[in-house]
């Protein structure tokens, strides 16, 4: 992502600084992660500070200081998917990634990360993969799913 | 600016309105004890150590003392029993963090709190955020914030400004109630600007 892009999406937020988490999300939305050049620009043109920046995209799980994989997965840790087997479903995607949650693997194929619920828990335990849910899972679905992403 | 009077520690206390309790008490020659508060910042009530009793006509409750304004007729207590039980152990909490901070002991001493009461967990830093409210709100220079959340809350330094600002001030390092803050700069010194390597 270049300056211009970045230009762009703040431009379209009118460059007023309350609106810095909606730029930081559609960076990040884009980008899926964000780099330092990036925030060193947002500061400069919202005229935020950098610290106050840094708190931010520290603070907020929505965003990444470190480039992530092609593909986004969230394992669902959730209460209802704990009991119904998240655990195992997350054994088969360590398996398949060879990553441990919050890692990325060396190819950037694969992010890996644990969520606490997504809010449909009739479906659990659940898997998304770059925004796709898949639910009711067994963990040789979960395999035959990761499989389709590479 | 009128003048209200209120009472605290059961002495009657004249105050100018739009001053804190502690601003008050202070005045008044009564000492109540603040960890996260300065007078040229902002009130940020975050350790809760200035906690005080407060009864307004009749509705009593706890507030902290660096917040709260001054009113017609209000009864404040800063010492009781159940205060004290409070700061004991706020600061046996904030002792698990930084046993050897100057200022955290001397408040010890005073209220008998035990800093081998919790298991340790030095980060050292208390976040009471003296560093970052001052090098924002005073100095606007903004070359120290806050990083993550919750439990992982620390301070940082911005590398680049830290770099161009902070060697002509350090105006923050001795508000530091621990020795973190000038912890966190040193490193972020190393970091940016590393030292020429020794000749062998």
């Amino acid at each position: 992502m270049d300056i211009k892009g970045i230009d762009k999406i703040i431009e379209k937020h009118g460059g007023v600084a309350g609106l810095l988490i909606q730029v930081l999300l559609e960076i990040q939305g884009e980008n899926h992660w964000l780099p330092k050049e990036a925030l060193e620009r947002v500061s400069e043109r919202l005229r935020v500070p950098m610290s106050r920046i840094q708190h931010i995209a520290t603070f907020y799980k929505a965003f990444s200081l470190v480039p992530k994989g092609r593909h986004e997965v969230h394992v669902c840790t959730g209460t209802s998917c704990h009991v119904r087997g998240a655990s195992r479903i997350l054994d088969a995607v360590k398996d398949h990634t060879g990553i441990e949650p919050g890692e990325t693997d060396v190819d950037s194929k694969f992010s890996v990360e644990t969520v606490n619920c997504l809010g449909c828990c009739a479906l659990g335990p659940l898997l998304v993969v770059n925004g796709k849910t898949h639910g009711r899972l067994s963990p040789a679905e979960a395999s035959e799913v990761m499989k389709k992403y590479g | 600016m009128g003048i209200v009077t209120l009472t605290i520690d059961n002495r009657e206390v004249k105050a100018e309105e739009g001053m804190t309790v502690l601003e008050a008490a202070r005045g008044a020659g009564i000492e109540i004890p603040t960890l996260c508060w300065h007078e040229k910042l902002k009130p940020y009530t975050v350790c809760r150590i200035c906690v005080v009793d407060v009864d307004a006509r009749g509705w009593t409750s706890l507030d902290t003392a660096c917040s709260r304004p001054v009113k017609e007729g209000l009864v404040v207590r800063t010492r009781s029993a159940k205060i004290d039980r409070i700061r004991k152990t706020i600061l046996e909490l904030l002792l698990a963090h930084a046993p050897d901070s100057p200022k955290l002991r001397e408040y010890a001493s005073e209220y008998g709190a035990d800093r081998d009461r919790f298991e340790k967990d030095p980060s050292f830093c208390i976040d009471c955020g003296l560093c970052v409210r001052y090098c924002a709100e005073v100095k606007k220079k903004n070359a120290v914030g806050f990083v993550d959340r919750g439990i992982r809350r620390e301070i940082c330094f911005v590398p680049e400004v830290a770099l161009r600002e902070c060697n002509g001030c350090k105006e923050c390092f001795p508000l530091c109630p621990t020795s973190y803050l000038q912890a966190a700069f040193v490193l972020v010194q190393a970091l940016t600007a590393p030292a020429q390597p020794e000749k062998p």
